[in-house]
């Protein structure tokens, strides 16, 4: 069986059709990171006792002929941030590295429910703050596309397996773009559900306002069906909303004729590779072919959208993180005298220094004097985003962008200039900001080899639709050779 | 702009204790940064509502998808985590309570 070629439905069916079994599969999968992962370093932690067990369970399902669940046999990955009862959690954190769990993360355990097998946790930046994965607390994680390249951040670890076929599909975290920017660096899909859409119950809180579990997957079928088996409304997470959720299998394979498609200009300005911008233009044509009216927009605030990511992302973190004490679970210094020694050991000894620079900044931006000017600010610029998205939301059903402005960059190239790395973001971070879903889909290579990323972003719970226009540019793309 | 007596401020403010070496890359880090997020100031907010959070600007309104309603639910009594459980990952606990150093200092 090739590994590499498995997907959501065939993983399912060669479990379900007797061609192997789950725990087989399970065998297969393990084998395979041990041989090819060294040199990716997407995995932290591999939860093989789990990953028999459901593989045990999946089998005694087939061998009685019962019908499957839906993602039955699935192997599947987790960004380490999300909880796993009785694995270790570390949100890429010394602080966290001998973190037990003591429950499951919602998304955790309705993967589980639907019959996936949870193979490990991946690498991630620290507490998921990153755009190259190189903040991780424990090794960078290397592009499988090029190994001397970013698989990009902060979900690189799981945008990795997918791009390595270390496991047929996997969750990551998008506060700014960590779902979107690695899956466009790795060539895989990744999908950012709208806020609330999803469950953040056990997602370790880096900006609760911003931080949107989802998958990915080799298609956007699978991504789809990663998203079905994780959507709704949790008890557990009182900003998840009860809106019902649609059958996104059926919209894989419909039309997109007399769709409006918008195209922002602001996204193809300044600062673009020109490789990037042709092949997402081609990208367009493709969808134009296909019967979609194209649409030029305007999403005039754009240029402020990064500044007012990194006031409101690192105040947020700035609250999050203070939790992390000493006290209740993670690392303690040990020579602390007073418990406020205590404190401050603790925390410039586990915390790397992305994390000390964004819990500084932020707590300087909410700090008596500067929260007006500064977090206020940027809330209201913030309203100013997310209204140009209804603006343009009038007018079209969908808009497209390059996911990010330029392909995956050299491991260490921007590691000693902040700023730099934050502008890694720049197309990304306004759906966050948002909170409407957003798709990055493959969308041809550059000269060098490298993926481009295509995104599709829509309106609030509409990501049926989203999943639609991605199936219908995945296929025209696909079928060209570049 | 940020000065050094503003970065220890800040570091006291949210328990960091940072070396020099941190501390004059955080000097030169904020001012970088803080000099980038100045350009919001190019744009005039005054009539502009802040937005804390997504539900937020629809939170008061039901429309046909079902709304974004701020989610409530009644104030009952579940099942929470065991006291081992929730001891287990404690760097240190005599079993009960969490154990940390002094708090109080004793006087002379």
């Amino acid at each position: 069986m090739n590994l590499d070629l498995l997907t959501v439905d065939s993983a399912r069916a060669a479990v379900l059709e007797r061609e192997t079994t789950a725990t087989a599969l399970v065998d297969d999968f393990y084998q395979k990171i041990e041989a090819e992962d060294g040199a990716v370093g997407a995995y932290l932690t591999l939860s093989k006792d789990r990953a028999y067990r459901q593989a045990a369970r999946i089998d005694a399902l087939a061998d009685k002929g019962d019908d499957l669940p839906p993602l039955a046999g699935v192997p599947v990955a987790i960004k380490d941030v999300f909880t796993t009862k009785d694995v270790r959690t570390t949100a890429g954190s010394k602080t966290l590295a001998d973190f037990i769990a003591p429950y499951d993360a919602t998304v955790v355990s309705r993967l589980e429910d639907a019959g996936a097998i949870i193979l490990g946790k991946t690498n991630c930046d620290e507490f998921a703050m990153g755009s190259s994965n190189e903040n991780s607390g424990f090794h960078p994680v290397h592009n499988p596309r090029d190994r001397s390249r970013v698989p990009g951040g902060s979900s690189g670890g799981s945008a990795a397996t997918i791009a390595a076929g270390t496991a047929v599909a996997s969750l990551g975290s998008d506060t700014g773009g960590s779902i979107r920017q690695p899956a466009a660096f790795c060539g895989v899909v990744g999908l950012m559900p709208t806020y609330g859409r999803v469950s953040r119950y056990g997602l370790i809180a880096f900006a609760s306002s911003l931080d949107h579990p989802g998958p990915f997957g080799k298609s956007v079928k699978d991504a789809a069906l990663m998203l079905q088996a994780i959507a709704g409304r949790d008890p557990l997470d009182s900003t998840t909303a009860d809106v019902p959720v649609p059958n996104y299998r059926e919209q894989i394979g419909q039309p997109v004729t007399g769709m409006k498609i918008g195209v922002p200009l602001e996204y193809f300005g300044e600062g673009i590779d020109l490789e990037v911008s042709t092949a997402v233009q081609f990208g367009i044509e493709e969808l134009r072919k296909a019967g979609a009216d194209i649409v030029p927009i305007s999403l005039p605030h754009t240029p402020y959208a990064i500044p007012t990511y990194y006031v409101i992302a690192t105040a947020e973190a700035s609250s999050n993180l203070a939790r992390y004490d000493g006290v209740r679970y993670g690392l303690r210094a040990r020579e602390g005298k007073t418990l406020s020694e205590m404190y401050r050991r603790t925390r410039d000894a586990g915390f790397g220094a992305e994390v000390k620079r964004r819990i500084m900044l932020g707590t300087y931006v909410l700090s008596a004097g500067y929260y007006d000017a500064y977090y206020l600010k940027a809330q209201r610029v913030r309203s100013l985003l997310a209204r140009d998205f209804d603006e343009a939301f009038a007018k079209v059903d969908v808009i497209v962008t390059p996911t990010t402005p330029t392909p995956a960059f050299k491991l260490g190239e921007k590691a000693d200039d902040p700023l730099a790395m934050y502008l890694a973001d720049i197309f990304t971070v306004t759906a966050d900001l948002a909170g409407i879903p957003g798709i990055s889909i493959p969308c041809g290579k550059s000269k060098e080899g490298l993926p481009i990323g295509m995104q599709i972003l829509g309106k609030h719970f509409d990501e049926a639709t989203v999943l639609r226009v991605a199936h219908v540019a995945e296929h025209a793309l696909a079928a060209k050779v570049y | 702009m940020v000065s050094e007596k503003d970065v220890s401020y800040v570091a006291d403010l949210a328990h960091l204790e940072l070396t020099d070496e941190e501390r004059l890359r955080m000097l030169k880090d904020l001012n970088s940064i803080l000099g980038y997020i100045d350009r919001l100031n190019e744009l005039d907010t005054s009539n502009v509502e802040p937005m804390a959070q997504v539900a937020s600007r629809y939170g008061e309104r039901k429309d046909e998808a079902g709304g974004f309603a701020f989610a409530m639910r009644s104030d009952e009594l579940r099942p929470c985590l065991p006291r081992e459980e929730a001891l287990r990952n404690a760097p240190a606990s005599d079993g009960t309570f969490f154990k940390v150093p002094k708090v109080i200092e004793r006087q002379p």
